[in-house]
């Protein structure tokens, strides 16, 4: 369903006198429908570079990255028109960020619930029902449900962001460490969420610090050095 | 999909122009005033695509062109060269009719038609709400009667409907009903940029320009402001251009965006690849600049 083939990424700094800085060079893996594929290495090896290009929140310098879009075919996410990525983002691709980064004055519930609303055209009472399901999953207190994630704690935050992301069941989930600052109930609560996610078919490509959590979650994984 | 609007070339020059204006200006040149005719390019050679729905930004610091680009599209000064067309699919049937190149699925270049028939356009398709809200709004009119006005440009002429339509949009921009007789100079400037929403949506437009819509109002007010246009973004679908230097605003609310400077466009792309992976010089130093 996704394959990386040869992704090279180069930060060329103007501002510091066209300084150039190395992101990820030679990075080739595929994975298939349903498989969870972790990419592991020491910090600053370009993980989340990787992550990055594949969402085009980084331009990719070269290289090709093909996804089998549901609604266009196979596509190459480096080259594909801005048109259609964001399109495959807005129904296809999710990606969850290691700090959460949303739009500020929005409540959680409203935070989470957008998603389903937008993507899945259910009812706005359905979509409420989902995304409060989801917050008690993720143990988030009922009286935070109607406050503004800005004033959360960091391990709160993280996990508002990652139900933002899984409410509405994309093809592909990009996950960028969504359990460093977590607990280990809460650990469990999200690692529970994801299998289910998986087995409901979801592709997924993550960065994981911790290797047992990686080992438990991925059904492949591809070294970085 | 297709895109709604379509601008090819847009290019403006103040002054007589020359041969080598186009050439001996621009971020290369750190300049926009041609050394050989002293004339001011405005901007130069603009492409761009609005899609139904999208939010378009344009950023850039003081004169690189945002604001003459919006001013061209709402036919308030005439372009030196480029054309701009809509797709016809979206346009009321008199219009479509108006705009026929009958084989065409977009109309005719909008810049070359008449005064006229440009102003049938605008009052049919656009909005717009500025910075200042002196140039939007008629100061001592009441505020009703602002919006009144533009619907009668846009065909409306029955009273009551508009009444009707006034206060329902007054509502929705949080504007006190009780309210809407006063005129706006009456009104705090986070209220009358509100009343200038009202105004620029009250002919349901295809097409909404915001020029620097939050600049001068304070945190608060600039963060209800924001927050009423992206719920209407939203509640409408509504295709925007959106002009602002601040990278926050642009964040906010735009999909995609283009960075200007000295009349060109330097770098597009979507939002997020713009803020975290500028290519451009000139907008890596915008990005490293934010507060």
């Amino acid at each position: 369903m996704l394959r990386v083939e040869n992704l090279q990424k180069n930060f060329n700094v103007k501002i510091l006198g066209d300084k150039h800085i190395p992101g990820c060079h030679d990075i080739s893996f595929q994975l298939k429908a349903g498989q969870f594929v972790s990419l592991s290495g020491p910090s600053g090896a370009g993980k989340s570079t990787i992550l990055k290009c594949i969402y085009r929140t980084y331009l990719p310098g070269s290289g090709h990255i093909w996804y089998d879009s549901a609604n266009y075919g196979v596509v190459d996410l480096a080259t594909v028109s801005e048109r259609i990525l964001l399109d495959i983002r807005n129904r296809e691709m999710a990606y969850v960020s290691q700090f959460l980064n949303v739009i500020p004055r929005v409540s959680a519930l409203d935070l989470v619930m957008e998603p389903i609303l937008t993507r899945n055209g259910v009812s706005y009472q359905e979509a409420r029902e989902r995304a409060c399901h989801l917050l008690q999953r993720l143990q988030i207190p009922e009286e935070l449900f109607e406050a503004y994630p800005a004033t959360f704690s960091g391990g709160e935050q993280q996990r508002v962001n990652i139900a933002r992301a899984v409410s509405w069941k994309p093809r592909l989930l990009l996950l960028d460490e969504p359990t460093a600052s977590l607990d280990v109930k809460s650990i469990d609560r999200v690692l529970e969420l994801l299998t289910e996610l998986r087995q409901q078919g979801t592709t997924m490509v993550g960065i994981f610090h911790d290797p047992e959590i990686m080992k438990k979650t991925a059904s492949h994984i591809y070294p970085l050095q | 999909m297709e895109a709604l609007l379509k601008a090819r070339r847009l290019s403006k020059i103040f002054g007589p122009g020359c041969s080598l204006c186009n050439e001996s200006t621009g971020p290369d040149f750190d300049t926009n005033v041609c050394p050989h005719c002293h004339s001011v390019v405005a901007c130069n050679a603009v492409d761009f695509d609005l899609y139904p729905g999208e939010v378009l930004g344009i950023v850039g610091e003081s004169g690189s062109g945002k604001s003459t680009l919006i001013k061209l599209a709402h036919f308030e000064w005439s372009a030196t060269d480029g054309e701009m067309t809509l797709h016809r699919s979206g346009l009321p049937a008199a219009l479509a009719e108006l705009l026929a190149d009958k084989a065409d699925q977009y109309t005719c270049n909008l810049f070359g038609l008449s005064q006229f028939q440009q102003r049938q356009v605008r009052n049919a398709l656009m909005g717009i709400v500025y910075q200042n809200p002196l140039l939007g709004l008629r100061m001592n009119v009441s505020s009703g009667g602002n919006i009144a006005e533009r619907l009668l440009g846009a065909g409306w002429r029955h009273i009551g409907k508009m009444c009707d339509r006034a206060s329902e949009l007054l509502e929705k921009t949080e504007i006190p009903i009780s309210r809407m007789d006063e005129p706006p100079k009456n009104f705090s400037g986070g209220m009358q940029q509100r009343v200038q929403i009202a105004k620029a949506l009250s002919n349901n437009p295809l097409l909404l320009l915001l020029d620097e819509v939050t600049t001068g109002l304070d945190l608060s007010v600039q963060a209800r402001v924001l927050d009423l246009i992206r719920s209407l973004q939203r509640e409408f679908q509504l295709s925007m251009l959106v002009v602002s230097h601040d990278l926050g605003v642009i964040n906010l609310l735009c999909n995609r965006t283009m960075v200007m400077k000295h009349g060109r466009v330097v770098e597009s792309g979507l939002t997020d690849q713009i803020l975290q992976d500028p290519q451009h010089g000139y907008t890596q130093l915008l990005v490293a600049s934010q507060l």
